[in-house]
């Protein structure tokens, strides 16, 4: 039984855990410290080779004690680099600086004021020297919200055993791809096409990619629905490959990285993927990778040159950073060409920056590298617009499976999906 | 400490409770404070976001759109209920619910009655039927994601066959079903292994001794007194099922005509970042979870109280 000693006891008790609690609660509140460098939180994905953190220590150290960049590491899938950033963002969280963006986002961002315009005498210097491509995904509205990191585009990957055995030179065209895929299939040769078939963000890269080199296009600057006869000629090159001998069984589910090792396994003549798969063909499999060649991106239009979405990360300072100045200064750090250099050839990113194009030391990592300056020059933007996320989405439910596509009716759907989505106040 | 100090007076303090009106009281407030703290936290966290999840549902509230928000009456509900994407993941979450709640029932009665039979090792048997369950939610539907690529898993290779399930509706539907089986399963076979314990064996005896069969002895005697366990076990798996997510969301984020209403709800949330329309989405979420609530009491409800009562 409890004596009124106990319950004296269990109260104190009681009171000290409460007021220790407190005290934590607002130790952890007001933690910036008044001395010693400002602490920039970089949020940004977590980049394999170590070149991103190479360039934040670097450009730390060189800021003579202004600024300390420290990176908070998101996922690796980019919907959920969004989640993450858009949520903190919405809330107005002070302690991001500096977003590492997909240049899908700039549009969606700046219109929610969650970034900052960069000033025009600091845009022109962020972006001297950049392919027009990468400066057109962060540009929004007329103003530059953001400096090119760097860039990424599809080209064609093939096997040129296999070629050989068909007497073929590397298609230029889809249909063309198709036909070949489907002599290979009759010989018993591996023929599969990679491509990125799953319900995800590659499926509204690869459309765009085809609908763009048509000539058409989604939505016009101002947003206006423009979804001509080039979606269905598009829809349409899907729906062929999907119902032909030329599609890998798991089309449905393949990303990326599927498409990578299905070709590395020998199963596939074709894929269409971003730069980093000759690497890592060369590294994993060298038996393929010996056998590896590379094409532009296949045409669509015989007479059009492709123009295909191109990917890539740019670098934005968020409007609720307490030290945009310095945040300012710090990007234009890490962008620098040294910084580009070392990510393209460790890490296997396209660099921005025209002129690295043509450094030796570039070319011997990156011998395609003129296939990809040429297609970051002849560049295809996906739509740009404040619901991206919503528009993406549409077009994903509208194509998948890609097998299921109607190209007569596809126009239509497209149409009606894609102005819900624009509305952003009906279900998709 | 607490919990002794506090349960044991209660026997011993009830007959002379005037000359301990004070300590009572004493130790009344006591109790109150012990338990103010978690009764505060209850409300600050279930509480508060259930109303504004309320009011949300009833406003265009957009994060992208700040400056566009406005009260919007009831244009979000009806926004969800005209769509056909809400009706077709009403179908969807119910052909898994009722498939995957049907297997586990008969298989966890199954369990329940293996694990109530064994006579030796019974806690080791218990435990390692409960290992899928205590398995990470996430874990496990990667480890079946794997399982049924047709690149990375033995599931395909096993069968022979030439096309990836999950690249289709009926597969990846099967593959759905066939993880929330093996994964939920344990769980019904626990609650349905409580229901048996309040079977006597007496009855069983008596009901030998009278010639049934054990066909006879199962359906008349065990279900029946059964049935307050039965019901629980069915609505926590059924309601559990209603709201599926993890799994879709891991295998293909709902690709294939397999969206969920809580897939839905987290893609018109957290992608989109439309928290009216989101909030009408997870109202009417709730609404559907009440009203499949209802139905199990009241349906089986009224059957099962003598059974209740009895027990």
């Amino acid at each position: 039984m409890p004596t009124r000693q106990d319950c004296v006891r269990v109260r104190r008790t009681i009171i000290t855990v409460a007021a220790v609690l407190v005290g934590a609660l607002l130790a952890g509140c007001g933690s910036s410290s008044s001395k010693g460098p400002v602490t920039l939180n970089w949020y940004v994905y977590p980049e394999p080779s170590g070149s991103f953190a190479y360039a934040a220590s670097t450009c730390s150290k060189d800021s003579g004690g202004k600024y300390n960049i420290v990176m908070n590491l998101l996922s690796t899938s980019s919907d959920q680099q969004r989640v993450s950033e858009v949520r903190r963002l919405a809330a107005g969280d002070p302690s991001i600086d500096i977003l590492a963006m997909d240049v899908d986002w700039t549009a969606e961002y700046a219109t929610a004021k969650w970034i900052r315009p960069w000033p025009a005498a600091l845009a022109a210097q962020v972006t001297r020297g950049d392919l027009p491509g990468p400066v057109a995904t962060a540009t929004w509205d007329g103003k530059l919200y953001a400096a090119p990191l760097n860039s990424n585009t599809e080209i064609l990957w093939y096997r040129k055993d296999l070629l050989a055995d068909i007497h073929q030179p590397p298609p230029t065209t889809w249909n063309q791809m198709i036909d070949d895929a489907a002599e290979l299939a009759k010989m018993g040769k591996p023929h599969y096409i990679e491509e990125q078939g799953a319900q995800y963000e590659g499926l509204t890269v690869w459309f765009n990619s085809l609908v763009d080199s048509d000539g058409g296009g989604i939505l016009t600057k101002s947003n206006q629905i423009i979804v001509g006869p080039s979606t269905e000629v598009a829809a349409s090159i899907m729906h062929r490959l999907a119902t032909s001998p030329a599609a890998d069984p798991s089309l449905n589910v393949t990303e990326e990285s599927q498409s990578e090792t299905a070709f590395e396994h020998g199963t596939a003549a074709f894929q269409i993927n971003y730069p980093f798969v000759w690497a890592a063909a060369h590294k994993d499999t060298p038996a393929i990778g010996k056998e590896m060649g590379y094409a532009l991106f296949p045409r669509v239009n015989p007479s059009i040159a492709p123009k295909v979405s191109i990917g890539g990360y740019n670098l934005g300072v968020s409007a609720f950073s307490k030290h945009p100045q310095l945040a300012f200064d710090a990007v234009r750090c890490m962008i620098q060409p040294q910084f580009q250099r070392r990510d393209a050839i460790k890490g296997g990113l396209a660099p921005v920056l025209g002129n690295i194009y043509s450094e030796p030391a570039f070319i011997k990592a990156y011998p395609f590298s003129a296939l990809i300056k040429a297609q970051l020059e002849n560049y295809g933007l996906r739509p740009q617009t404040p619901v991206y996320a919503d528009v993406t989405l549409a077009i994903q439910l509208a194509l998948s499976p890609t097998s299921s596509i109607d190209p007569t009716s596809v126009v239509s759907t497209l149409r009606h999906e894609i102005k819900e989505a624009l509305s952003s106040e009906a279900l998709l | 400490m607490s919990t002794g100090a506090v349960a044991a007076p209660d026997d011993v303090a009830r007959p002379r409770r005037k000359r301990l009106s004070d300590r009572a009281r004493a130790e009344r407030r006591l109790a109150a404070m012990l338990v103010a703290p978690a009764a505060i936290v209850m409300i600050a966290v279930t509480a508060y976001p259930v109303v504004e999840t309320l009011i949300l549902s009833l406003q265009r509230a957009d994060l992208r759109f700040p400056s566009a928000n406005k009260f919007v009456g009831l244009d979000n509900y009806s926004a969800v209920l005209k769509a056909p994407v809400w009706w077709q993941d009403v179908g969807h979450t119910l052909i898994i619910s009722v498939i995957a709640v049907s297997f586990q029932f008969v298989l966890g009665m199954l369990l329940a009655l293996a694990m109530h039979r064994t006579l030796v090792a019974r806690g080791l048997l218990r435990s390692i039927a409960l290992v899928p369950y205590g398995i990470v939610a996430v874990v496990s539907a990667y480890s079946w994601d794997y399982a049924w690529g047709l690149d990375s898993g033995w599931i395909p290779k096993l069968l022979g066959l030439k096309s990836d399930p999950l690249s289709h509706p009926f597969g990846t539907y099967t593959a759905i079903i066939i993880t929330e089986i093996w994964k939920n399963t344990p769980f019904m076979a626990l609650l349905l292994l409580a229901g048996l314990a309040l079977v006597s064996d007496e009855l069983h005896e008596a009901a030998k001794v009278d010639g049934a069969s054990a066909w006879q002895r199962f359906w008349r005697i065990t279900v029946p007194l059964m049935k307050p366990a039965i019901l629980v076990a069915l609505l926590f798996r059924t309601l559990d099922e209603v709201r599926i997510f993890d799994v879709i969301y891991i295998f293909n984020q709902g690709a294939n005509g397999t969206e969920s209403i809580s897939m839905l709800n987290y893609s018109t949330l957290l992608d989109r970042l439309n928290l009216g329309l989101g909030s009408a989405v997870s109202v009417l979420l709730f609404v559907l979870v009440a009203i499949i609530a209802f139905i199990f009491l009241k349906g089986f409800g009224a059957a099962a109280a003598p059974g209740g009562e009895r027990a």
